[in-house]
């Protein structure tokens, strides 16, 4: 059981939290205590819109334990609209219909289960952008 | 406004609460009924729904509640800080012990500052969490209470319950009236004892009692309902612009607004049971959002929950000129409903459970 582990990440899960250099204006996700770029200390907590795009992505058939139940499934990098470039799980579309530059936004979703009686995991992933809807949820969010 | 009224069971608020945001959510994968009858009946059943809402393998009540909650946030358009009470209505909460609340709670940046808890009743939570969102919020305890209404129901396979259990929901925030797109006049509750539907601890699937869920159960409570919140509030059909009821199929609904003297124009809106099956919990919620999509100011609302049990709460709503500003903020229920993939059998048998590799 890693429930600490999770914990510890939840504000990063569940609302894209990471920072911004007050030095430089990089921004980072994670979270960084020193900048990436200039090396000063980050005191800046940001909110990430949720938007990007597709920068690179690849079809796992194989998965790691704990993720079979959601194979095959599509691991992207997205470039957010803010800059941070991360790893995230793509839902709610086939591999096929993927492509490198594809409009996308953040969502909540399942990301495993600590077999049948631990905890489920819940975390971003990301989707097509198809409702219309440019309002992020970081707008909404506290 | 007034106190309560116990000669006529109305129940109103001392200060003016409505909904000060709506959020509908609908997963995108769709089964047709025609394929559920294919699969155990070589096609010769007829199916109660065209189609229903599936949820994804990644979903559950609590990822769909956040959408749903962020959704009715970005309408609103208030600070989540604010909120002092999350409440989820379901019979498909994800944990037996451990409230799908406090996830949505923390996922929209309500934490830490609120209460946080899970309600069942059958397919009325939704309502009854919201019900008591109107109190806590009229009270003066809250300036927001947020109530959701979700469900990824089960349906047991080969059941008459498997054309119909569906995935959805809805959350209202309830607040003050003048922030409000829809004031709440009052709501009213009849409830009984009435086993028409149960699942028992640790039972996958729930049970019921076949035709017994009609007339002593769906529309005894429903019209009890309807005609008391309409008599205390001294309305008739004819004075209400839309009607929404809890709807289990599309017969069910459509012959309790024929019986109450509403017409086909008034429920269309809300009657969205054809197309995404019976979403449970968030049933006549839902169908609230597809009206409050396309009402105009001044428009008067009848909403009817029911839940097996057996119980309806009624509301009797009036929108408000703020709908024509915060409509647009979020996305309408029918882009959900219109976001859509279709599944076959195996897939959604997969999807839920019903097989596994």
């Amino acid at each position: 059981m890693q429930i600490a582990k999770h914990w510890r990440l939840t504000q990063q899960r569940y609302g894209l939290v990471g920072t911004t250099c007050t030095s430089c204006g990089n921004p980072h996700f994670p979270a960084r205590e020193r900048c990436l770029r200039c090396g000063e200390p980050v005191t800046e907590v940001t909110h990430f819109s949720g938007f990007g795009e597709v920068f690179s992505y690849t079809v796992v058939y194989h998965p790691p334990a704990g993720f079979e139940f959601n194979a095959p499934y599509v691991l992207a990098l997205i470039q957010l609209d803010e800059g941070p470039l991360l790893t995230a799980q793509l839902t709610d579309v086939a591999p096929d219909e993927v492509h490198i530059g594809m409009n996308v936004e953040m969502v909540t979703r399942k990301l495993r289960e600590e077999g049948p009686e631990g905890i489920i995991v819940y975390g971003y992933k990301f989707r097509p952008v198809e409702l219309g809807d440019r309002v992020s949820f970081s707008d909404v969010s506290g | 406004m007034q106190h309560t009224q116990p000669s006529t069971g109305l129940m109103q608020t001392t200060q003016t609460v409505g909904i000060v945001g709506y959020g509908a959510y609908v997963p995108r994968y769709r089964i047709r009924g025609e394929a559920i009858s294919q699969m155990w009946t070589a096609g010769n059943s007829r199916s109660p729904v065209e189609e229903k809402s599936v949820n994804g393998v990644d979903e559950d009540v609590v990822t769909m509640s956040i959408e749903a909650a962020r959704n009715a946030l970005k309408r609103a358009r208030i600070d989540p800080r604010h909120i002092r009470a999350v409440w989820v209505g379901s019979e498909s909460h994800p944990y037996a012990v451990k409230p799908t609340s406090t996830i949505v709670a923390e996922a929209i940046g309500a934490v830490p500052n609120t209460q946080a808890a899970d309600w069942e009743f059958a397919c009325k939570a939704g309502t009854e969490a919201m019900q008591a969102a109107v109190g806590f919020v009229g009270s003066g305890m809250a300036r927001y209470a947020l109530s959701i209404g979700m469900d990824t129901a089960q349906g047991r396979p080969r059941d008459a319950l498997e054309y119909t259990a569906a995935a959805g929901g809805a959350a209202m925030l309830l607040g003050p009236g003048d922030e409000s797109v829809a004031v709440i006049n009052g709501s009213y509750s009849f409830v009984t004892d009435t086993p028409d539907f149960w699942r028992r601890e640790h039972a996958v699937y729930p049970s019921h009692g076949d035709r017994f869920t009609g007339e002593p159960a769906y529309f005894r409570h429903v019209t009890g309902a309807a005609n008391a919140i309409m008599a205390a509030m001294g309305m008739t059909a004819a004075d209400y612009d839309w009607a929404v009821f809890h709807q289990p199929n599309v017969k069910f609904p459509r012959r309790v607004a024929a019986e109450l003297g509403f017409t086909e124009r008034q429920t269309r809106p809300g009657l969205l049971a054809g197309c995404i099956g019976n979403t449970y919990s968030g049933s006549c919620m839902i169908g609230l959002t597809g009206i409050l999509d396309v009402a105009r100011p001044g428009d008067r609302i009848l909403m009817v929950s029911y839940g097996s049990g057996a119980g309806s709460d009624a509301f009797d709503l009036t929108v408000t000129d703020g709908i024509e500003y915060a409509r647009a903020r979020a996305p309408r229920t029918s882009q959900y409903i219109q976001r859509r993939t279709e599944i076959d059998y195996a897939t959604y048998a997969s999807y839920r459970g019903k097989i596994r590799a």
